[in-house]
This record gives structure tokens, sequence and C-alpha cells, in this order.
């Protein structure tokens, strides 16, 4: 088989990304550090034309064997997770300046790490799935030691890397066993041979899953995410809990539907307790929490959990609730964390989220956009966090799956609690000394994300049409 | 009957208002207060005759939805539905009526961040009528829960003392029991395909399932009505929220779970409905005798109202499990009329809160001879309250009493020794403020009830004589509604009916 040039079109926003990578890298290198602020915009355009690529390319493709796929599926979790990308390197930029963390190298490990979940999305046997898994997590090792001056930084970093490659070797024995007990690494092939559930298949499913439940940070392979997100920048941890996300959910869920569906009831159960878990230990876990990028990693937890419901279902409407979710939840946490980013006064960063006391006299427009979102990710109607959740359940009552609906509603009154009290520490204490104004990009931000989330009910359907046509191509 | 969607007008104009404050009014000086203040006045006067516009197009005698629209929205899970039938016009209309009067409560009693608060009292207005006239089970929740939202801001900026722990208690309670309801929701949409409530509610869910579908429609309601046992959010709610707030929560956001179990409970599960009976009367003479006995040794004027809504909604539940025409029609005519008392009676709380910043029973007393006009409108509410044949408080009761009665004697002699009780709360409450001597010094000055305040009361006044002695045009509203309510348990549930309710 001959591979032409025009062959590798479907690929085109992947290439476009490694090129754009390889080539900022020399500049970067060349050009030292005078030439940090070219890369960033050279990165953002980069992002950017992979966007419009993925949009404008074919929706329904295959390269390498089977080894990479484009289809509805791929290219909704490829734009959201390109989305998350782009906005969150474009909120870190001024900061990492101001707290003169600015490197060269730091766009680039975005681009690189961007590759590799657009890898991932779109993987179609084991192998590209694990190679775009480590192109994805090394980069996010190395960026979440970029402040590498600070002791916090850098052991949130090696704590990532030593997890990591932990969970990955966890993937790669499950990974060999799937492929021992069913004799190909091809999703569809895995698929026709995995007909019959087999003792060595289901090691493989329980080894393969622990490795992607880690990327996901779901329970009870979570313990990274609060001590990462907490020592990370705050701009790498808003990039963390956005699209790499996105990626390793749609991986979870291609995996599972694709390669494993003949197999769903050996594998359901696992997904249900994971996702009972998450969201109970994101709720309870949070109430404790005073810092604000940490009480967002047990925010994240949570929030996979309810993302795994859909899963936990198993069906149609319950991936078209996965992506319906992922979509939402990437732009909740897009706003919050350009809030957390703008909390500076003049003699520097605060992280404790009680310095937002009384935010609602200081900046009315970011409190009540905060807030906005708070309620939004508390999963309050009307706003999108609402629906989010509604789509999710909806999967998990069809499937029949009542005592998990039952536990993750109650956990999500629970997690409501920790929600409300920022509101609370917003609109009810007395005001604390006011922030520096916020950069125009944070602004930018938090804007679109809050009015998305105020507004989305007002006309969903787009989004619900296209999720549901990203999940038909998975059945 | 019009050719205007006059029901999401009356729905949205006083969000429309709130974004005229929003769009409008800048700054935080004087002006800007006074502007924001005639603006939500505006807002609501003209949303209340607007409405007023529903009640002469209403046709009394036609049993359908009327005033309908339908919008596609979320696909088949949801679309925009909405319509009135003769349960739910009524509590528009009270909606209507009572928010230009929070709003004229709250004129001088609020003066900080006026603007945020005639927002939220917008908002919520909106959320309120959008309650008790959507036609769709997921717009209904949106609505529904949706009102949570500026209540727990009214609550926690605008409240007094402990109003933190207040507002997050009343938000965590409601949202608790909602969450059920929603995983309702959504059995029901898998099980019938649909959510249009007007479908529903000509649809026969299978028996097995009802019980559960009731038990989470239950959950939400109850905490909402409140019943005892999840009542202890209100007291608090009631007391640190400012007066506007109160009357809210005790004239209009308590009968949303009242309508819900008039609208889904009862026709959507009647087989459920008549197999719980027994247990909801049980809990309503509960509430009745006990929360009666609860407010007797209330200190807080506040309080003590709020435990007798308590007591006063135990008949409304009692009324509308009976089944029956009267019983339900009672617990109607109820609900409208406790939103005019409750209503009024937080406003007299709040004239005097106005003048002496104080709650405190034992901080008054010998009122009538400083206020006059005062004593009187506050004696008229209290007998209201205690159900004087005459005023409005005495034909809810009577009807689901008389009802009660037909079913079980034994929930009829417990439920009417509330009405003595009742007498005696309400009657001590009013001897302990108003009469006796007028010694303390800080009353000597007091000053009586202004013109806005008479403004805010007399209408509330008029209505609550009005229908003691006119019951009929609320009767007659809701007698087909609840005619097809009634025929369809009957006819569902008439075995279950008989075997569950054979108690002496």
């Amino acid at each position: 088989m001959t591979l032409t040039l025009a062959a590798l079109g479907p690929a085109l926003p992947e290439l476009l990304l490694a090129a754009a990578a390889i080539g900022l890298l020399m500049l970067g290198a060349f050009g030292g550090p005078k030439s940090t602020d070219t890369v960033n915009g050279l990165a953002l355009a980069a992002l950017f034309a992979a966007l419009v690529l993925v949009l404008l390319g074919p929706s329904n493709a295959t390269l390498f064997n089977g080894a990479f796929q484009v289809d509805e599926f791929a290219r909704f979790m490829k734009v959201l997770a390109l989305l998350g990308a782009g906005g969150t390197l474009a909120m870190s930029v001024d900061w990492l300046k101001a707290e003169k963390q600015a490197r060269f190298e730091y766009a680039i490990l975005v681009l690189l790490s961007t590759l590799g979940m657009m890898m991932l999305i779109s993987a179609g046997d084991l192998i590209a799935l694990y190679m775009g898994l480590e192109l994805m997590s090394l980069a996010l090792y190395v960026i979440a030691a970029n402040n590498r001056d600070s002791v916090r930084s850098t052991e949130a970093g090696l704590k990532y890397f030593v997890l990591g490659a932990l969970s990955s070797g966890m993937f790669l024995y499950g990974a060999s066993l799937i492929y021992g007990f069913t004799g190909s690494v091809n999703f569809a092939q895995i698929a026709e041979a995995a007909r019959e559930p087999s003792l060595g298949l289901i090691f493989g499913i329980v080894f393969t899953f622990a490795g992607l439940c880690f990327k996901v940070s779901a329970v009870p392979f979570h313990m990274w995410t609060p001590d990462v997100y907490e020592g990370a920048p705050a701009p790498v941890t808003a990039f963390f809990a956005s699209a790499p996300k996105v990626a390793a959910m749609a991986v979870f869920v291609r995996f599972a539907m694709e390669a494993l569906p003949n197999v769903t009831h050996q594998w359901q159960q696992i997904i249900v307790f994971v996702s009972i878990a998450s969201m109970a230990l994101g709720s309870f876990g949070a109430i404790g929490q005073r810092n604000f990028k940490r009480l967002m990693a047990y925010s994240s937890i949570g929030h996979m959990g309810f993302a795994l419901v859909g899963l936990a279902a198993g069906t149609e409407q319950g991936v078209e609730g996965v992506l319906v979710y992922m979509s939402i939840y990437l732009a909740m946490t897009l706003g919050a964390f350009a809030c957390i980013l703008s909390m500076r006064r003049k003699d520097g960063i605060v992280e404790n989220y009680e310095e937002l006391a009384g935010l609602a006299h200081t900046n009315p427009v970011k409190a009540f956009m905060l807030a906005v979102l708070m309620f939004s990710l508390a999963g309050i109607p009307p706003l999108a966090g609402f629906l989010a959740k509604y789509y999710v359940f909806l999967a998990a009552i069809e499937a029949g799956l009542y005592a998990l609906a039952v536990i993750g509603v109650l956990t999500s009154v629970v997690g409501a609690f920790y929600y409300l009290r920022i509101v609370k520490i917003m609109y009810f204490d007395e005001p604390a000394a006011a922030f520096e104004p916020m950069p125009s990009e944070l602004r930018a931000v938090l804007a679109v994300s809050g009015l998305f989330t105020l507004l989305f009910f007002v006309y969903p359907a787009p989004l619900i049409a296209a999720a549901g046509v990203a999940a038909r191509a998975l059945f | 009957m019009y050719d205007w969607p006059i029901l999401s007008v009356v729905t949205f104009l006083p969000l429309v208002g709130a974004l005229l404050i929003v769009l409008m009014i800048r700054g935080d000086d004087e002006v800007a207060k006074r502007n924001a203040r005639w603006v939500a006045l505006w807002a609501t006067l003209v949303t209340f005759i607007i409405s007023l516009l529903l009640l002469f197009g209403f046709d009394p005698s036609n049993q359908d939805f009327q005033f309908v629209e339908y919008h596609p929205w979320l696909g088949s899970v949801a679309a925009y539905r909405m319509g009135v039938d003769g349960i739910s016009l009524p509590f528009v209309l009270l909606t209507t009526l009572l928010m230009p009067m929070c709003i004229l409560a709250s004129w001088e009693a609020i003066q900080h961040r006026v603007k945020e608060y005639m927002i939220c009292f917008l908002v919520l207005e909106t959320l309120m009528i959008g309650t008790f006239s959507v036609l769709d089970l997921l717009l209904f929740y949106f609505f529904f829960e949706g009102g949570l939202i500026p209540m727990f801001l009214i609550i926690g900026i605008w409240g007094h003392g402990r109003k933190v722990y207040a507002a997050f208690k009343f938000f965590l309670y409601t949202l608790a029991g909602s969450v059920l309801m929603m995983l309702a929701i959504m059995a029901i949409y898998w099980q019938a395909g649909t959510t249009d409530i007007a479908v529903l509610l000509k649809h026969d869910f299978p028996e097995g399932m009802q019980y559960w579908l009731w038990i989470a429609f239950f959950a939400s309601f109850a905490v909402k009505m409140p019943m005892w046992p999840v009542h202890t959010w209100l007291p608090d709610a009631h007391v640190e929220a400012p007066t506007a707030g109160s009357v809210i929560l005790a004239a209009i956001m308590l009968k949303m779970g009242g309508y819900g179990l008039l609208r889904f409970s009862l026709p959507m599960f009647p087989d459920a409905s008549a197999y719980f009976a027994p247990f909801v009367f049980t809990l309503s003479v509960i509430a009745i005798i006990y929360t009666s006995l609860v407010a007797l040794r209330q200190e807080d004027m506040k309080k003590l109202i709020a435990y007798s809504s308590v007591a006063h909604m135990g008949y409304v539940t009692m009324g509308i499990f009976t089944l029956t025409q009267e019983g339900i029609q009672g617990a109607v005519f109820q609900m409208v009329s406790h939103g005019f008392v409750s209503g009024a009676l937080f406003l007299c709380v709040g004239v005097l809160y106005d003048r002496m910043h104080t709650r405190e029973i034992a901080a008054y007393g010998g009122l009538v001879f400083r206020m006059p006009v005062y004593a009187t409108l506050f004696m008229v509410f209290t007998m209201a309250n205690v159900g004087l044949p005459g005023t409005s408080g005495f034909v809810g009761e009577f009807l689901t009493l008389l009802a009660a009665f037909g079913r079980n004697t034994w929930v009829a002699v417990f439920a009417t020794t509330g009405v003595i009780l009742s007498a005696a709360y309400a009657l001590w409450l009013y001897r302990r403020v108003i009469f006796g001597a007028l010694e303390k010094e800080s009353l000597k000055g007091l000053r009586d009830v202004n013109a806005r305040e008479l403004a805010t009361l007399v209408p509330l006044l008029f209505f609550t004589i009005l229908f003691g002695v006119w019951p009929q045009p609320i009767l007659d509203a809701c007698n087909v509604a609840v005619n097809a309510i009634v025929a369809r348990a009957d006819v569902a549930a008439g075995a279950i009916r008989a075997a569950a309710l054979v108690l002496p």
C-alpha cells in the first residue's frame, strides 16, 4: 500500500500542529527569549488554523490501516480540545509574563500536547491510542513544572510524572492482555473477537480502564489531581482542567464503545463504581478546601464522575450526554479559571477564594459572571450546567441505572454547598481590597463562557443536535 | 382567545423590567435608587394589569388548558408549552397581584443595593409566574428550581441576623427535595415519550411505577409546602428574609408545592395518591397540631406566623388528599386565601419592624393607642388567620375539614383542634402586641401606617373580606379542572381507595 500525500488529507490538522510545533521550536531556539511573544502568537494562530481545518475537513475517513479515524465524534471532540487549548493559551500569555515565567517552550509544549490529544481522539487501535496518550502526557508533565524555581511546581511535575508513568504502565499491561486474548489491537477487530468475555480479556479491560481513569482523574485514580492542580502555575492548571480532560474522556468513550460494545456488562459495573466514587469524593472533598485551584481540582473530579454517568449507560443517548456534558464543562471551567487568573493584587497573586469577599461591590460584572458559573457548576436550572447533568442522567435512567442516578443527584446537592459558598463570599461578605483590573483576554474568556452558560438554555438545539450526530458516529 | 401570546408576555414582562434596570440605570446614588424602584413598580403593575386580561378571557366552563402556546425547544426532550386552567390561573393572578405590594413594601426598608434587589424580585416574578403557567415537565422544573437563585440572594444579601445560615438551609433543603423529582421527570419521559403535561394528564402509568414517581414528586413538593417533618427550613428562611421576601415565600412559593401536588401527583399518579392518602393525612394532622403548639411558644412575630403557615398548609394537603371535589376546591381556596392573609401578616410585621427594628413580641404592647388604623388592619388579618367566618380564611378551612370528615372522622377531629389552637396563638399574639398598656418609652413616638403602607395592606384587606363573603369566583374558576382530577382519581383508584380507607 502506498501512501500519497493527498491521502493524508484527513490528518491535515494534526500535520499542521506537528509542523508548527517543530517550526516554532526552531524559531524559539534560534531567536532566544525575545522571540517568546512571536512564538506565542504563532502557536495561537496554529491552533486556530487547526480548528478551521477540523471544521472544514472530511467527516468520515480512516488512515493508516484504521489506526487513525476521522468521524463526527472525533471532529466534535477535537473542536472542544482545540477551543480548550486555545482559550487557556490565550489566557496564560500575559499571566506568565507578569509572573516572570514566560518561556517560549510553554506554547510549543501546549501545541505538542494538543497534537497528542487530537491523535488520541482519532485513535482507532491501541497503539495509536498509546502514542497519543504519551505525547499528550509527556508534554503535560513538563509544563506542570513550568515554574522551575518553585518547589511546589516542580513537585507537581514530578508527582504527575511518576503517577502518570505508573498509569501508562498499567494501560500497556492491559492493552497487551487484550491483544493476547483477542489477537488484535484494532478496535473493530477487538470488538469482533471479544464477543464472549474471557478472564484474560476482563483483566485487560480492568487495567486499560485504570489507565484511562487516571487520565480523566476519576476516583480511585485521582490522587494526583489536587496536588498537581495546586502546585502547577494557574494557567497550566486551567489547561489541565480543560483540554486533556476532553481528550481523555473522548478516547475513554471511543474505546469502550468501539472496542468493547459486546462486553458492556463486564465494564459497566466498573464505570458505575468509578462514577459514584468520583461524584462523592468530588463533592465531599471540596468542602474543606480554601485554595481555589484545589477546589477546582475536586470540582473537576466530581464533574468527571457526572460525565462518566453517561458512559456507564453505554448507549447512544449516554454518549450524547457525555458530549454535551464535556462541552458545557469546558465552557464553565475556562470561565472559572479566567476568574482565578485575575485574582491579583498589587503585592501578587492570591489563590484563597476567601479573597473574593465582597467582589459584588468591587467588581459587580465579574462577580455576576462567576456567580453564574458557580450556580451552573452546581447544576441549578436554567443555567447550562443543569442541562448537562440532565442529559447524562436521562441516559442513566433509560439504561435503568437508578441507584447510580439517585446517588449522583444527591451528591450534586452536597456539591452545591461549596459552589454556593463562593457566591456567598462574593455577595454576602464585607468587601476586601479590590483586585487589579482584569486583562482584556481574561475578560473576553470570562464574558464568552459566562454568557454561554447563562443563555445556553435559550437556544440549546444546535449543540445538542451536533452532539447527537457525533454520538451516532460510534454506533 | 387573544392573537398575541399573552401568557408569555405576562411571564416575561418582569424580566424585561429587570433588563431595563440592568441596562438603563447606572450608578448607586439616590436618583438611581429611585429610578430602580419606579421601574420595578411599573413593571409589576403593568404585568398585573395585563394578567387581568387572562381573567377576562378565561372560560371557566372549558376543561382544557387555555391561552396555549407552543414552540419547539429541545427536540423530543422538552418544548416550550404554556397554558393555564382553573387551578393555575388563581395562582398566576395571586403572584401578579402581590408583586407590586412587595415592591412598595421594600420602598423605604431597602436602602442598599436597591438596583440588585429590584432585579432579583423581577426575575423571581418571572420564574414564579412561569412555574404556574408552563405545560412542560422539564420547563416546569426549570422555573420551579430557578426560583432558588434569586431567593437565595434575597435572603442572603438583604436578610437579617443569621441570614447566611437561613439562605443555605433554604437552598440546600429545597434542592435536595427537588433533584429526585428531576429523575422522576426523566423516568416519565422514557415511559410516556413526552413531557407535555396535557398529554401526561391522560397517560396511564403502570401502577408499580406510580408509587416511585409519586414518592419522588412528593419529596420535592413536601419540602416546598412545607410539610412536617421537612418544614424546618421555613422558620429560618422566613424570619431572616426581608419583609417582601417573607411575603413572597409565604404567599407564593409555598403554593408551588400545593400546585405541584394538584397538577402532577393527583392526576398522573391516581393509584399512588389514593394509596398514600392515609400517610399524607397523618403528616397533615401532625403538622396542624404540632406546629400550632410550636407557634404558641414563639417570641418572634415572624417565626410565629411562619409556624402558623406550616399549620395552614396542613389543611391544604389534607384537603387535596381527600380526593373529593370539596376537599380539593377547599385546598385551592385555602392556598389563595393564605396567600392574602399570610402575605398581609408579614407586611404588618414589616410595618413594625421598619419603625422599631425588632420583631420581639415582648418589645411591643399597647400599640392600639398610637396606631389605631394599624390595629384595625392587623385585627382583620389575625381573624382571617384564625378562620373567622366572613373572612377568606374560613372558607378554605371549612371545605377541607368538611371533606376530611367525609373521608375519615378522626382526621377531621384532630385537624379541627388546629382551628382552636390557631385562635389561641393568633389572638394571644394580637393581645401582646396591640393591647395592654402603652408602657414602653420607645413606642410612644410611633407613627400610624402611612399612605404607602396602606396601599399595600388595603387591597389585601379587600380581597380577604370579599372572598370571605363571596367565595364563588375562585370556586367557580377551579370547578371544572378539579372535576377532572376527581373523576380520574375515582375511576383509576376506586378499588384501592376502598381497600385503603376502611378506617373507622
